[in-house]
């Protein structure tokens, strides 16, 4: 197990490694130098050669590479010449709401999902389960934008019993208790993450239901409703772990589109907002950590799983 | 000497008939019988094939000016002479922006699929066939594009250079090879060691003969269905990236780029500047994915009904 465990770090490293080179050679490529962005659109390509001289931004990538990633192991993201300040502090200023957002959302959708996907399979084929199973694919079809869209103009214009822009508060407690107006973004989160996790739980629920245990389970005379619960539940809660996994990266590196259409003031609106002005230092921090998040997503699904499941037996 | 008896005549009784010899069913066409079976399906297939004479045949039999902006005509409803779906901002004709954007949409959809598809089938097949250091080193790589978040690189690139249907098209290609790689080492690695494969080593086949003649088209079933998604997943892409503002501008129309423009008059009321577009969109998504359900179902031997 342990040997599994470190093996997998270690590969994790490789791979976070690499992604980082390869983010940064991207970005290298296509924004050489801020010095444009600092001296003025009329600077002369010598005033601009001394600026990259005195800022080290003439040196040979891989040595601005290491410079940037000796930066990062001591929390220095990087700085944003556009706005003057680091990127550091950018990010500090909103992961917190980025976090409530998506946090909050996976919670609602989960709870929901579990129940919904054990109901699906256990009615299966009746009314019920089609009728969820068409408006879960519906969804799944559809962009995220275009469902905030419609419960915009549904919950918000024609009834307007919700607020069609996200609370724009600097204070986490005032947003989380703004109700009025954060229903409609966690609403269009939920609603696009319910769409796919109940079809994964649907199918692994059908798939337990159709084990041996369930059988012994009823045969031995246990009432439905603790098959349900006792075993169908934690069995077929298993793909949901890698789901919650897997769905890390969104947590804390914003949900770019939701964020940009109810302007909340997160991290995926920062990103929107860099891409702009073209501040590609935020652009690059951003990416990296998306990508960090991902890799430490998948370990923590993999882990989870392994720890979670007793069958899964490790080489 | 005893009169040898002779032998009863010869009864030669006739094998009983075998019936009716049918024609021999090739495993694609039991898939094709399966697919046509479902109906759900087939009503994902008229959808898309409807879709795409609707945007580049539309064009030819409706005719509208998507390119001269008409002031006196802008954002009438549906309904007024002329314009069955109304006008936009620009008094461009909705209907016919409708076919036109839907044209970029499905190009790039079908092209970055096409793309990854032939990057990831390659690469999965080299990669299964040639096991050991080779394929851990390739797996990595995959694993280091997989960790990174694509729609960012998408409108990182986009800003920096643009949008047209290539770049869009190579960009989201570019990225979404990955899933296919996976999946075709992962059914070259089950087909490698049969032994038809064997055969053909033995018969002296080298490695690419080897890829092309025989673990290609039998890993088939799986890149078909992957396409399907694929295309499905880079129509999405599209329209996000057209809802930000990085998709194509004037002259070209994207349908995330309507949205976009769209989303400014919804407090004016101006539904038909929103609504057609995202059913058009979700529509396409959704026999996509249809078709690529079917597909998975009927390409699976085990849930076939004889």
């Amino acid at each position: 197990m342990t040997t599994y465990l470190l093996r997998r770090i270690a590969i994790s490293i490789v791979v976070v490694v690499g992604v980082s080179i390869f983010i940064f050679a991207l970005l290298h490529v296509i924004f050489p130098s801020p010095a444009i962005v600092v001296l003025g659109v009329k600077a002369n390509r010598v005033a601009i050669a001394a600026w990259d001289k005195a800022n080290g931004f003439d040196r040979p990538w891989f040595a601005q590479y290491l410079h940037y990633m000796n930066g990062l192991v001591h929390g220095n993201l990087g700085y944003s010449y556009k706005v003057n300040q680091s990127v550091t502090a950018l990010f500090g200023e909103r992961w917190a709401r980025s976090l409530y957002l998506s946090g909050i959302s996976l919670l609602i959708a989960v709870v929901i999902a579990i129940p919904l996907g054990i109901f699906q399979a256990v009615r299966r084929n009746t009314i019920g389960d089609y009728t969820l199973t068409a408006a879960a694919f519906t969804v799944y079809a559809m962009p995220v934008f275009f469902l905030g869209l419609i419960l915009i103009q549904v919950f918000a214009l024609t009834f307007p019993i919700f607020g069609f822009e996200a609370s724009q508060s600097t204070s986490l407690w005032a947003v989380m208790t703004d109700w009025h107006d954060m229903t409609l973004p966690i609403a269009t989160l939920v609603f696009i993450t319910v769409a796919s996790f109940s079809r994964y739980m649907r199918s692994t629920a059908m798939d337990t239901l159709a084990q041996d245990y369930i059988k012994a389970a009823r045969a031995k005379g246990l009432p439905e409703r603790l098959v349900l619960w006792r075993h169908l539940l934690r069995n077929a809660c298993l793909p949901m772990i890698t789901l919650i996994g897997l769905s890390i990266p969104v947590l804390l590196a914003g949900n770019l589109i939701t964020e940009t259409l109810f302007n909340y003031q997160g991290l995926g609106l920062l990103f929107f907002s860099s891409l702009n002005t073209e501040d590609y230092n935020v652009l690059l921090a951003y990416t990296l950590l998306g990508a960090v998040l991902t890799v430490v997503g998948n370990l923590v699904a993999d882990m989870s799983l392994t720890i979670a499941d007793p069958r899964i037996r490790l080489a | 000497m005893a009169h040898v008896q002779s032998l009863p005549p010869l009864d030669i009784q006739r094998a009983p008939e075998g019936g009716e010899v049918g024609q021999v069913q090739s495993g694609w066409r039991l898939a094709v019988r399966e697919f046509s079976r479902n109906k759900l399906a087939v009503a994902g297939l008229a959808i898309l094939v409807f879709f795409v004479l609707f945007c580049f045949a539309g064009p030819l039999v409706y005719h509208s000016d998507v390119l001269n902006s008409n002031l006196q005509a802008v954002n009438l409803p549906p309904g007024s002479p002329g314009h069955p779906l109304g006008t936009d901002g620009q008094g461009f004709d909705e209907l016919g922006l409708l076919m036109t954007g839907g044209q970029a949409a499905l190009e790039v959809g079908f092209f970055a699929a096409f793309i990854a598809i032939v990057i990831g089938t390659l690469f999965g097949a080299i990669s299964g066939l040639a096991g050991g250091v080779l394929d851990g080193t390739m797996m990595r790589v995959v694993d280091i594009f997989l960790s990174i978040p694509f729609l960012f690189v998408v409108l990182i690139v986009a800003v920096r250079y643009g949008s047209t249907v290539l770049s869009l098209s190579l960009i989201i290609g570019a990225f979404t090879w990955l899933v296919p790689a996976r999946l075709v080492r992962g059914e070259v690695l089950t087909l490698r060691v049969r032994d038809f494969v064997s055969a053909a080593k033995v018969a002296g086949a080298g490695r690419w003969r080897l890829i092309n003649r025989h673990l290609i088209p039998n890993a088939l079933g799986t890149i078909i269905v992957n396409v399907t998604f694929q295309v499905a997943d880079a129509i999405l892409a599209v329209s996000y990236v057209g809802f930000l503002g990085y998709g194509l501008h004037y002259p070209h129309q994207d349908w995330g780029d309507m949205l976009s423009n769209g989303t400014t008059y919804m407090l004016d009321g101006y539904w038909w500047l929103i609504y057609p577009v995202g059913a058009c969109i979700v529509l396409v998504v959704m026999a996509c994915n249809l078709i690529g359900d079917a597909l998975r179902d009927s390409l699976d031997v085990r849930l076939r009904r004889r």
